[in-house]
């Protein structure tokens, strides 16, 4: 079995501060991690491998040429290789353009290793949000996909998954062919950590990480970049902060009660 | 010259500061009141490859380096002592010297057990009367043409109560002072060789130091480790590399220590002021964290040399000694910064401060790594 995982480098939004004056990300200082989603997506494959070691993993990658961190970070918890579109024809792009480049990425893996059964992105990254490069890479393979995974079996054949599709309320399940594009949520699993002796093997210089650029990847360059992208971000913006809710406290309802009002008559509300 | 760590060496820091935050700091203070030593993370760090991080992967170690080691313990100790000195012991003292002075079966037998972490390790030279001075053994093992028999007690044994494979000195000829002590391998298990009784301790609760009772104890002859008489050699050449260890694990309280007291110092107001608005306590912060930079730099210098294969007894030494020292002065002034609070148990730092105690007395106390490294001066 081969399955191909679809992974970013983002910045840690948890560390990631935006200016109020230019509405821009701060990165100083901002350590870049393996997109949340994304280790779930690296993660369920790697328990298929686990289950069924004859399963290559392979981790694509579109950015800067620092985002080779994060895959080092892939080939550590256990893929099998990794591979980059660093170039900066597609710099800039946005989420079509993106899906353009890293479809033509993949066609170039496939040119190299083989056919794939699967493909596992995340549900979306956590500095963009937008949950579309996943679908739209399945739209330009022609491929089924299923979104919001938060389970899934591969029939014995390999030829059918079926899958738990997570909704507001409950789930659905879907049963979709192979090849297919599955887009995971965090529900899925925990991922795992790298190991000492896979961080060693992932850092040597001859580690399986194979950087291409659009040229590699026959990009149509029309098609990818800042140039060809249909649509630009008009503002960043954080939401004005606000102050911590107050759970008021009390022996029995009527002390809470009684609290709550005398809480509401301090600040004048009623 | 160049001061930047690897690329390994970081992403080890990363897996380790991950895997401590989720796994070791949320138990750090449970296991410290309960003196419970946290098999289950030992387990879940062995699936990891951190108990054998330097060794090469022919035997099952993951093929890092001693820096990747030491930030290991760092920071695992910046959470968690306990679990510092866990890894510690089990590296630098049973597995090294196995690595180091065992033969290619002891190797081949000993060391994927315990560099996968399947089997922990202890080291056992201490004994009532044989601390510093090692050649006050009173242990003895006799050859019995096809075994050896040992007889006597060791005290202060890390990981004693939980280990499974150990590195023994005992004296096989008196006469000879330092030069008739000899190094053996013994298996929990091996007739006539039991656990003690556990040290209740100031600090690192959650680790386990025992007494190891031998009466009668048949040690194969295949598990004697170096040379007869070797023993002495091989224990300080252990101990060499067990100071790079502790330094790293002091390194780590101190630097745990500083962290909550930077966040205390923040939140934490006073006369309408933020604690780090007061420029007589921030000077105190800029104190702490330029001693725990320049421990930073011996600890990795003295980890450095011995990958290098250079000498590194004295930087090891001077490490320890200053390692030791700072995580002393940091935990302290932490305490002193949370006020009250850092006299609780509702905060770490007390827990700290009684941790980092020990690291100026094991693996040769404050005294002797002076002894070492002003002998080397005026050598």
């Amino acid at each position: 079995m081969r399955i191909i995982v679809c992974a970013k480098q983002v910045p840690d939004t948890s560390e990631v501060k935006i200016d109020p004056k230019t509405n821009r990300i701060i990165r100083d200082g901002v350590p870049s991690i393996l997109n949340p989603d994304d280790a779930n997506a690296l993660e369920e494959a790697l328990l298929i491998k686990d289950s069924q070691p004859d399963t290559e993993v392979i981790v694509v990658s579109m950015g800067p040429p620092q985002a080779k961190d994060m895959l080092i970070e892939c080939l550590a918890m256990g893929a099998d290789k990794c591979y980059l579109l660093s170039d900066r024809a597609v710099g800039g792009s946005d989420t079509w353009a993106t899906s353009n480049a890293v479809t033509s990425l993949i066609e170039k893996v496939v040119e190299e290793c083989g056919p794939f059964d699967m493909i596992f992105a995340g549900r979306q990254a956590i500095d963009g949000d937008t949950a579309q490069v996943g679908p739209q890479i399945a739209e330009k393979m022609h491929l089924p996909q299923v979104t919001y995974v938060q389970k899934f079996e591969i029939s014995e054949d390999k030829k059918v998954v079926t899958v738990q599709r997570q909704l507001e309320d409950g789930y659905e399940v879907i049963e979709v062919p192979t090849p297919c594009m599955l887009t995971c949520i965090k529900e899925l699993n925990n991922p795992r950590y790298m190991t000492v002796s896979g961080i060693v093997k992932a850092c040597k210089a001859d580690a399986p990480i194979y950087v291409k650029s659009a040229k590699d990847c026959g990009c149509d360059l029309s098609k990818v970049g800042l140039e060809a992208s249909p649509t630009v971000v008009f503002r960043s913006f954080t939401p004005a902060p606000k102050a911590p809710g107050q759970i008021i406290q009390g022996e029995d309802e009527r002390t809470q009660s009684q609290n709550l009002l005398a809480k509401l008559k301090e600040k004048h509300a009623i | 010259m160049n001061f930047q760590l690897s690329k390994e060496q970081e992403k080890v820091r990363e897996l380790v500061r991950k895997f401590a935050l989720a796994e070791v700091e949320p138990i750090a203070a449970d296991i410290d009141k309960e003196h419970r030593f946290p098999k289950e993370n030992v387990e879940k760090m062995a699936k990891l490859g951190m108990m054998g991080i330097p060794f090469p992967a022919e035997y099952g170690g993951a093929g890092s380096d001693h820096i990747s080691y030491a930030i290991a313990v760092e920071e695992l100790s910046r959470v968690c002592a306990s679990t510092g000195v866990i890894v510690s012991a089990h590296t630098s003292l049973c597995c090294w010297p196995i690595f180091n002075f065992g033969t290619e079966e002891q190797k081949q037998k000993y060391l994927p057990d315990l560099l996968s972490g399947r089997k922990l390790g202890a080291f056992g030279l201490t004994e009532p009367n044989a601390g510093t001075d090692a050649s006050g053994q009173q242990t003895k093992a006799v050859d019995m043409g096809d075994h050896w028999l040992l007889n006597g007690a060791k005290v202060f044994i890390t990981n004693g109560g939980y280990a499974d494979t150990f590195v023994v000195f005992a004296m096989t000829d008196k006469s000879k002072g330092n030069h008739g002590i000899t190094a053996f391998i013994v298996e929990k298990g091996f007739k006539g060789f039991s656990i003690g009784k556990t040290e209740d301790k100031l600090g690192i609760h959650a680790s386990s130091t025992t007494e190891l009772i031998f009466e009668d104890c048949i040690v194969p002859k295949e598990n004697l480790l170096g040379e007869v008489g070797q023993g002495f050699k091989i224990a300080m050449a252990t101990l060499d590399g067990g100071r790079i260890g502790i330094a790293s694990q002091a390194l780590g309280i101190a630097q745990g220590a500083l962290d909550v007291t930077v966040d205390y110092m923040k939140s934490r107001k006073q006369f309408g002021k933020s604690l780090n608005k007061f420029q007589a306590l921030a000077f105190e912060v800029a104190e702490m964290k330029t001693r725990i930079e320049a421990a930073r730099l011996l600890v990795y210098s003295a980890a450095f040399k011995k990958d290098q294969h250079m000498p590194y007894s004295v930087d090891a030494a001077m490490a320890k000694y200053y390692a030791a020292e700072t995580a002393m002065y940091v935990t302290t002034k932490a305490v002193q910064l949370h006020g009250g609070y850092g006299y609780t148990t509702d905060y770490p730092v007390e827990r700290m401060m009684r941790d980092a105690k020990i690291t100026e007395i094991y693996e040769g106390t404050t005294e002797v790594q002076k002894m070492v490294i002003s002998g080397a001066v005026f050598k």
